[in-house]
């Protein structure tokens, strides 16, 4: 018994994941496939396809590809200066790029409700402007907005890690060899970066895609989303366990569905962590 | 040898863990002798009176919160929380008492359950019949709180908030039972009618207004209104009140077609491990200094008549929002519990509206 | 003259992302100290009432201090299960690694809702909600993320110095703690601080799990802004803002003092 690492080193996390992640996952698979008096059925798993449930769920499908999509192009472009000035993460001007993590997220949020207020700051920059006001508070793009500049950091951070590691001989060969700085794009830096990428995607993707409390901030309840729908069928007076079980569990087929056909196409080891 | 290790520890993490449960179990036990949990609706208490309580009878006072009736009881009903009093409105009051999740109240130990009014008891009784289990802690109306700046007229009608010059700046309730009261008063219907075919008319209406809602808030709807986000909302009368007093233009009235008259009550469910100091703690509520004291803070309609005796006629007749002629009353309807068939419905027409 | 248009176009860019970035937190500091009691988008005069009424307000300050407690005490214990964690897989089989690797993606993928769901229901079977539940709640989603910065470095590990430093005489745990520790230690390090992070800054998870009459700054300022602008919430971010400031710039004077110090032992070897 001479090697490291004692196979029992494991024991107390594998405890509390079965503690505390499977044995709570099984729950709500018993709950989504009973009803109230704790019989089989099939109900609140087949709720998905009511259209008041699938239109949300679609609503929140779109509106998390569109911030997943609208952070990684402004990240990606980011990451690639920050990359260039800087190699350490713990730079200062890699630090003031991802400071606002750290504010918290409910500030976040409610500083865009300050902003976007029918009378709130933007508004009023307008009008001093000599602009007409827009009226973007409680629409999908008053969520869109939050949420992406809620995420922004955990899609910088991973791309910036995954550049950096980058090994600038590598570029330097490929310009040697006569590449344009697209194909050295396209064919060295995209390709290595994508470790980054994909966790990047995962960390603004999946929780973008069940938020409920800024669209319940910024959206001044006109817009459900599917985060909404489970929340309130856990807040809806008939205590409605069973169906908001059967939700979470398609919602987490969902993400499960949309993470295969992505991992797919990524074919790449992915699972690398945000630091 | 290896495998008896493995077994070992498992064994005491396991029981580690147990211990950390059965001791978070056994200290709540413990401390529900000496508190009470009380679940009261956003901003409806003067904080400083728990304070009070805890330093004149030594009970400590667990203070929660919640945003709508329908969340109080998914909550209640989760069991996570043993709550001692929970404040609610006439409806789920209502359902709760016919669920049979009440406690008896115990009226002959409160010294100053006498300060509530005979009105008020009498008001009760339409969910609380022979009162067994409530204490009235504030009442009120619904209705349209507007901006006399941002409009050109003024409102008198439920149809004013279909009115289409008035689009994108009308807020509505975020709230089950309190958003359908206006399409239903205007079609005439009772609105504790449990006629699909009257509600989903109802419904109609409010998917058509959709277009014409700003948002659908409940707690922020004064905030809004002082901070002239819109023009119109539909409010209850309290806060109406609170909000005129932040902004002078604006103004609450009550729609001529009617509208709900409602009474929060304080009640103590059966989960409750503290049942002497919840009664303890509805007893001071009642003192009328106390009382007093937290009318000036939450400003709604109170029962509570040691308080109203002190208050001038000219302060009634000022703010008619909290202090509503009789004529209006006579307008008023009070929800009732519509059993779950209705609720489900409701339910299920909200989630329509939604996702319309 | 490309180079250049190349590095000015650079430089729009980052400064325009940082002003995306900084203005909504510059209007959440400027809101603190303004005096306007209806509008905060229109200028009512200075003042500093927010930050007194903030240090005087019970819900505001007890809602801090359980953040922050929750926070230290659900990613020390993270950071400790996690480590342990990784340090065990070494001499797993394949099959058993990849199994835990697994489940450890499991809070990851599954949203904070369904998290937080997950628990409620766990909970609701056998126990009151407590600060200990809270703290359970908090360990087992942000466990993920110190597993996956600590398991990189325990695989970059160099077995030999640990054989060697038994072969010294070494006891099991002196090895350990002397020489396995410290070699991962940058991985613990990041893994802790992503934990801390992602503690601070939920909502869901103890939106639902949450105890009676205690609140984490998430729950409080989203039952807080809903009554009425609540300008203490604006100094609070002030104070927070200047703090992650602080906290950032000594991270930032530290490292660079052990990146001078590495480059400085490299160039001695």
């Amino acid at each position: 018994m001479k090697k490291l690492g004692s196979r029992l080193l494991a024991g107390p996390y594998v405890l509390w994941m079965v503690l505390f992640t499977i044995i709570p996952l099984c729950l709500i698979l018993y709950n989504a496939f009973t009803n109230i008096d704790g019989g089989f059925t099939l109900d609140n798993v087949a709720a998905i396809t009511d259209y008041v449930n699938a239109k949300p769920l679609f609503l929140s499908l779109g509106m998390s590809l569109v911030v997943t999509l609208a952070c990684f192009l402004l990240s990606f472009p980011l990451a690639l200066v920050l990359s260039k000035y800087s190699k350490n993460k713990n730079s200062i001007i890699v630090m003031v790029f991802i400071l606002p993590m750290w504010m918290n997220f409910m500030l976040r949020t409610l500083a865009w409700r300050l902003i976007l207020l029918n009378n709130g700051f933007l508004n009023r920059g307008l009008d001093i402007l000599g602009f007409d006001p827009v009226y973007l508070m409680n629409t999908k793009a008053a969520i869109i907005l939050g949420t992406a500049y809620d995420y922004f950091p955990f899609m910088l951070l991973p791309i910036y890690n995954a550049l950096v590691k980058i090994d600038k001989d590598v570029i330097n060969a490929a310009k040697d060899l006569g590449a344009t700085s697209f194909i050295i794009l396209k064919r060295v830096i995209l390709p290595l970066s994508l470790p980054g990428i994909v966790s990047g995607i995962t960390m603004v993707f999946v929780p973008s895609m069940s938020e409920f409390v800024i669209a319940d901030m910024l959206g001044g309840g006109k817009v459900y989303l599917i985060g909404n729908a489970i929340e309130q069928a856990f807040n809806s007076g008939y205590a409605d366990v069973h169906l908001g079980s059967g939700l979470s569990l398609s919602l987490m087929g969902l993400i499960i569905i949309s993470m295969v056909i992505y991992k797919f196409f990524d074919r790449g080891e992915g699972g690398h962590g945000l630091w | 040898m290896q495998k008896k290790i493995i077994s070992f520890k498992a064994v005491s993490v396991l029981t580690a863990a147990v211990l950390l449960f059965a001791s978070c179990g056994r200290s709540a036990e413990e401390k529900a002798a000496n508190q009470i949990i009380v679940f009261n609706y956003g901003d409806y208490i003067d904080r400083d009176i728990l304070g009070q309580f805890e330093e004149e009878t030594g009970i400590k006072v667990v203070y929660e919160e919640f945003l709508t009736p329908e969340a109080m009881y998914t909550k209640y009903k989760n069991g996570t929380v043993k709550y001692d009093l929970v404040c609610c409105s006439d409806y789920m009051v209502d359902k709760m008492i016919k669920d049979k999740e009440v406690k008896e109240i115990d009226y002959a130990s409160m010294e100053h359950i006498g300060n509530i009014g005979d009105t008020y008891w009498k008001i009760s009784e339409s969910f609380d019949p022979g009162h067994k289990y409530t204490v009235p802690y504030f009442w009120g109306t619904v209705g349209i709180l507007y901006n006399t700046t941002m409009m050109d007229k003024v409102p008198d009608s439920w149809n004013d908030l279909w009115d289409k010059q008035y689009k994108n700046n009308i807020i509505m309730q975020n709230s089950v039972r309190d958003s359908f009261v206006p399409p239903l008063v205007l079609d005439g219907c009772s609105i504790n009618t449990k006629d699909e075919a009257s509600l989903r008319k109802a419904l109609d209406a409010l998917e058509e207004q959709k277009d014409l809602v700003q948002s659908y808030l409940v707690d922020e709807v004064r905030d809004d209104m002082v901070n002239e986000q819109a023009a119109m909302a539909v409010i209850y009368s309290g806060e109406a009140s609170l909000a005129s007093e932040y902004n002078e233009d604006l103004e609450y009235i009550v729609p001529k077609e009617g509208t709900n008259m409602w009474m929060d009550s304080w009640i103590i469910p059966e989960s409750g491990r503290n049942y002497n100091g919840a009664v303890k703690f509805l007893d001071f509520l009642c003192r009328e200094d106390i009382a007093q004291k937290n009318f000036d803070y939450v400003y709604y309609s109170t029962p509570n008549e040691a308080v109203l005796d002190g208050i001038d006629e000219e302060e009634k007749e000022e703010d008619t929002a909290i202090f509503p002629e009789d004529d209006v009353l006579e307008r008023c309807e009070m929800f009732t519990y519509l059993g779950p068939e209705t609720e489900e419905l409701y339910n299920r027409l909200w989630k329509e509206l939604k996702v319309y | 003259m490309v180079k250049g248009v190349k590095k000015a176009a650079e430089r729009v860019y980052m400064v325009l992302i940082l002003m995306l970035l900084y203005i909504p937190i510059a209007i959440l500091i400027v809101s603190s100290f303004n005096a306007s009691e209806k509008n905060k988008a229109v200028w009512g005069g200075f003042t500093l009432r927010a930050y007194k009424d903030l240090i005087g307000d019970e819900t505001v300050m007890g809602a801090l201090y359980n953040t922050l407690l929750l926070a230290g005490g659900a990613s020390l214990i993270a950071t400790v299960l996690g480590t342990l964690v990784c340090i065990g897989m070494i001499n797993m089989r394949k099959r058993s690694k990849s199994l835990i690797m697994g489940v450890t993606q499991i809070p990851l993928l599954n949203s904070d809702i369904v998290t937080g769901i997950a628990l409620m229901l766990l909970f609701t079977r056998v126990a009151d909600l407590s600060f200990a539940t809270m703290l359970i709640a908090h360990v087992t989603f942000i466990i993920p993320y110190v597993v996956l910065s600590v398991y990189p470095k325990v695989l970059q590990m160099n077995l030999s110095t640990y054989e060697a430093a038994l072969d010294l005489g070494a006891s099991h745990f002196y090895a350990m703690w002397k020489v396995v520790v410290p070699e991962i230690m940058p991985g613990i390090l990041s893994g802790f601080l992503l934990a801390f992070t992602m503690s601070l800054d939920d909502f869901s998870v103890t939106y639902f799990t949450k105890a009676p009459g205690l609140n984490t700054m998430s729950t409080m300022i989203n039952a807080e802004y809903r009554k009425g602008i609540q300008t203490e919430i604006y100094a609070l971010s002030t104070i927070v803002f200047v703090v992650v400031l602080m906290v950032l710039f000594v991270i930032n004077r530290r490292s660079e003092k052990a990146n001078k110090l590495s480059e400085e032992s490299e160039a001695a070897l």
